[in-house]
């Protein structure tokens, strides 16, 4: 997952340089808008793949931008970064259109997984496919039929959607807070290692007995499903 | 302003001239009416005296005619002080009597009059008299009357009796009044002398209460408890903000240890990144921290965020199902019993946080202390009167009954906990989070363990179907 086309809207120089520093460190092309109006020009002009827009920016705040853009029909995926980070701040922003709301201060390495999980939505016809294979591993999504290699394994419902997420993003990082979020619909802090002992329980269900593992640990960022040559 | 002034201007001194003008037209109100009376009872007296009189001579008049009555008269006149006799002719020509200067139309009149007179061989002219004329056969004129200056000198008695009284009243009433409000001033100026020292920083200082149990006393009462309360906030405040000091510092004091010992790990790459990884580590921990205390506080304050009518049975199960693996990874005998579809009106997010902090909790402390116990985590939801409630049940050490209150506060911990991670804010937070629904957090006994209780006021409305994927179980063990 490289070369996305990516812009910063934020107005506070100093993070907006660090990020599009840290984006093109990873491969991708970023350029920076440094107020709302800026940014609503260039993300209207420009092809990119998703918006990163900070919440409270100069001239035209980062909802009513992303809200007038989608009036015009404009797509782009969008993810809001906001110093506001309680639930009702994060429905609101996915309500103007947002597609991703991260509260600030976050960690570059959720940030990086979330962007990519968007720019990857916008082009991909995972949600069409009805089976998801990696490497040996095929999950069937309409049967919930789970196989790796020539064996039958079963699932909890729960264990379905939390492959089937993983599988959806293979060769992406998904975080914890992914996680927490797109199977089990919750944004709330955890505190417990809770997600990480689901993981362990469906990786000893996939990859025990197989030479070669499909689910890794990302230190420091999450889970990736990817095989396991690549 | 003067003290006398401030004395005049109190409410219990204007009350008492009001009531000293009250009481003197009531008094005024009551010697006349009893002074009326009086006269009235005296000239009936009067009246039935000339009535006997005048019958008298009116029998005199049939005996013996003329000649008899003028020597009753005469014999009258010189034997009574008070009444007066006039006989005339028809013409109105004096025969015999003790009564001169007479009105002309007094003598024409008829029935009781109130007349002047003079006596004979006096110089007061116009005494005066209640007479009454009778008409002897042949035209004689018989005026009986009886000298009222007794009814006056009554009359005056009770003026100045009347008099005196107001006098003694307006004084009395006056003294009265300042003496009543110069002790409701003492009073009120002391209770005005302590609320400038309370004012000045001194919460400790209560206002002072006379013991009479009177309107003064209860509102000094009232207004102490209302005190009492604000020193407890206050100290609650200072309180948190010494821990919130504490709790922030020493996490950020790690953080920058930590930066400083990466300055000079710069030759290492690999003890430089382990070290930068703390650092990133104890500014999420503080991340943590921050964001439990605004969602406390938003949750006090009450201005919380949006509730909507949910299935908080669903979330329980949620929630379980969420630490459910965890509980067995860490040996921990896990059970829920949720009653499906308790609908409460709340937030799904804060419900699920609060659970999740309670099973969290339990995970953490919930190790028995006994051996041969086995360690068991119970999530129990189900109606209880108005309520929903959630309990969760541990095998732990428990906490002492008279720590239960004390560790829903912020960043209380107990010494047996210090060594665990944690920031001590879980339980206030699911304190917080039951009082924005309606409801309480309660810790009780579980015999042995720890009994969290969360309870939720229930609704009964039908919440909106949403549609949510997950095909849970009701009841389950881990």
């Amino acid at each position: 997952m490289s070369d996305m086309r990516l812009l910063v809207i934020e107005d506070d120089s100093e993070a907006a340089a660090y990020l599009v520093k840290a984006f093109r460190e990873q491969g991708h092309i970023a350029d920076h808008a440094a107020d709302g109006l800026d940014g609503y020009a260039r993300a209207a002009e420009g092809d990119y793949d998703v918006l990163i827009v900070d919440r409270m920016l100069p001239k035209l705040d980062g909802l009513s931008l992303i809200s007038s853009l989608r009036a015009q029909k404009i797509e782009t995926p969008a993810l809001i970064l906001s110093a506001l980070g309680q639930v009702d701040d994060r429905v609101k922003g996915l309500r103007a259109g947002g597609d991703d709301y991260l509260p600030k201060p976050y960690a570059f390495s959720e940030l990086l997984a979330r962007v990519e999980a968007l720019g990857r939505r916008k082009g991909a016809a995972g949600a069409q496919e009805t089976v998801y294979r990696v490497a040996d591993l095929e999950l069937d999504r309409l049967s919930h039929k789970l196989t790796r290699g020539a064996k039958d394994i079963p699932l909890q419902p729960r264990e379905f959607r939390l492959l089937e997420y993983l599988m959806k993003h293979a060769g992406q990082v998904v975080t914890r807070t992914m996680l927490l979020e797109n199977v089990w619909d919750y944004h709330f802090d955890p505190q417990t290692n809770v997600i990480d002992v689901h993981i362990s329980r469906l990786r000893s269900k996939i990859d025990k007995g197989h030479e070669t593992p499909l689910l890794h640990t990302i230190r420091g960022a999450g889970y990736m499903i990817r095989d396991g040559a690549a | 302003m003067s003290a006398l002034a401030k004395l005049f201007r109190t409410t219990a001194f204007k009350l008492a001239v009001v009531y000293s003008i009250v009481f003197a037209v009531a008094a005024s109100l009551v010697v006349m009416n009893v002074g009326r009376n009086v006269r009235g009872v005296l000239e009936d007296q009067i009246s039935e005296t000339i009535d006997a009189d005048i019958r008298g001579l009116a029998d005199q008049y049939a005996q013996g005619g003329v000649q008899q009555v003028v020597q009753s008269i005469e014999r009258r006149i010189r034997q009574s002080g008070g009444d007066i006799y006039l006989l005339t002719t028809f013409a109105g020509e004096p025969i015999v009597g003790n009564a001169a200067s007479l009105p002309a139309a007094t003598l024409s009149s008829d029935g009781l009059v109130e007349t002047t007179y003079q006596r004979p061989g006096e110089n007061k002219a116009h005494r005066r008299a209640l007479a009454r004329v009778f008409v002897l056969p042949g035209n004689y004129r018989l005026l009986v009357g009886h000298d009222v200056e007794e009814l006056e000198r009554l009359r005056k008695i009770l003026r100045r009796a009347l008099g005196n009284s107001l006098i003694w009243l307006v004084l009395i009433g006056a003294v009265g009044g300042l003496f009543v409000a110069r002790r409701v001033l003492i009073r009120v100026d002391a209770m005005s002398e302590s609320a400038a020292v309370i004012m000045r920083g001194d919460l400790s200082k209560r206002l002072p209460v006379a013991g009479s149990g009177d309107e003064i006393d209860r509102l000094a009462e009232n207004l102490n408890a209302m005190l009492a309360r604000i020193e407890a906030l206050l100290h609650g405040m200072k309180e948190v903000s010494d821990n919130i000091a504490h709790d922030l510092r020493t996490p950020l004091t790690r953080l920058r240890n930590n930066a400083d010992t990466a300055l000079r790990q710069t030759g290492d790459p690999e003890a430089l990144r382990e070290t930068l990884d703390k650092v990133i580590g104890e500014a999420d921990g503080l991340m943590r921290i921050f964001d439990a205390l605004l969602t406390i506080a938003r949750a006090e304050s009450g201005t919380g965020p949006k509730m909507e009518t949910l299935d908080v049975s669903r979330v329980a199960e949620d929630v379980a199902e969420l630490y459910e693996a965890a509980a067995e990874e860490g040996g921990v005998a896990f059970s829920f019993a949720i009653e499906p579809g308790l609908l409460v009106r709340g937030n799904r997010e804060l419900i699920a946080q609060a659970l999740a902090n309670l099973l969290d909790n339990g995970l953490k402390y919930g190790t028995p202390a006994a051996p041969g116990v086995a360690s068991e985590l119970r999530l129990v939801v189900r109606r209880v009167g108005p309520m929903v409630r959630l309990s969760v049940e541990d095998r732990g050490p428990g906490v002492p009954a008279a720590d239960r209150d004390r560790v829903l506060d912020r960043f209380v911990r107990l010494e047996a906990s210090r060594t665990l991670p944690g920031s001590g804010l879980g339980l206030s937070l699911a304190a917080a989070i039951a009082h924005l629904h309606d409801g309480a957090l309660r810790l009780e006994d579980n015999a042995p363990g720890l009994r969290a209780v969360l309870e939720i006021r229930a609704t009964t409305s039908a919440p909106p179907q949403v549609g949510r994927q997950g095909d849970m179980t009701r009841a389950g063990t881990g």
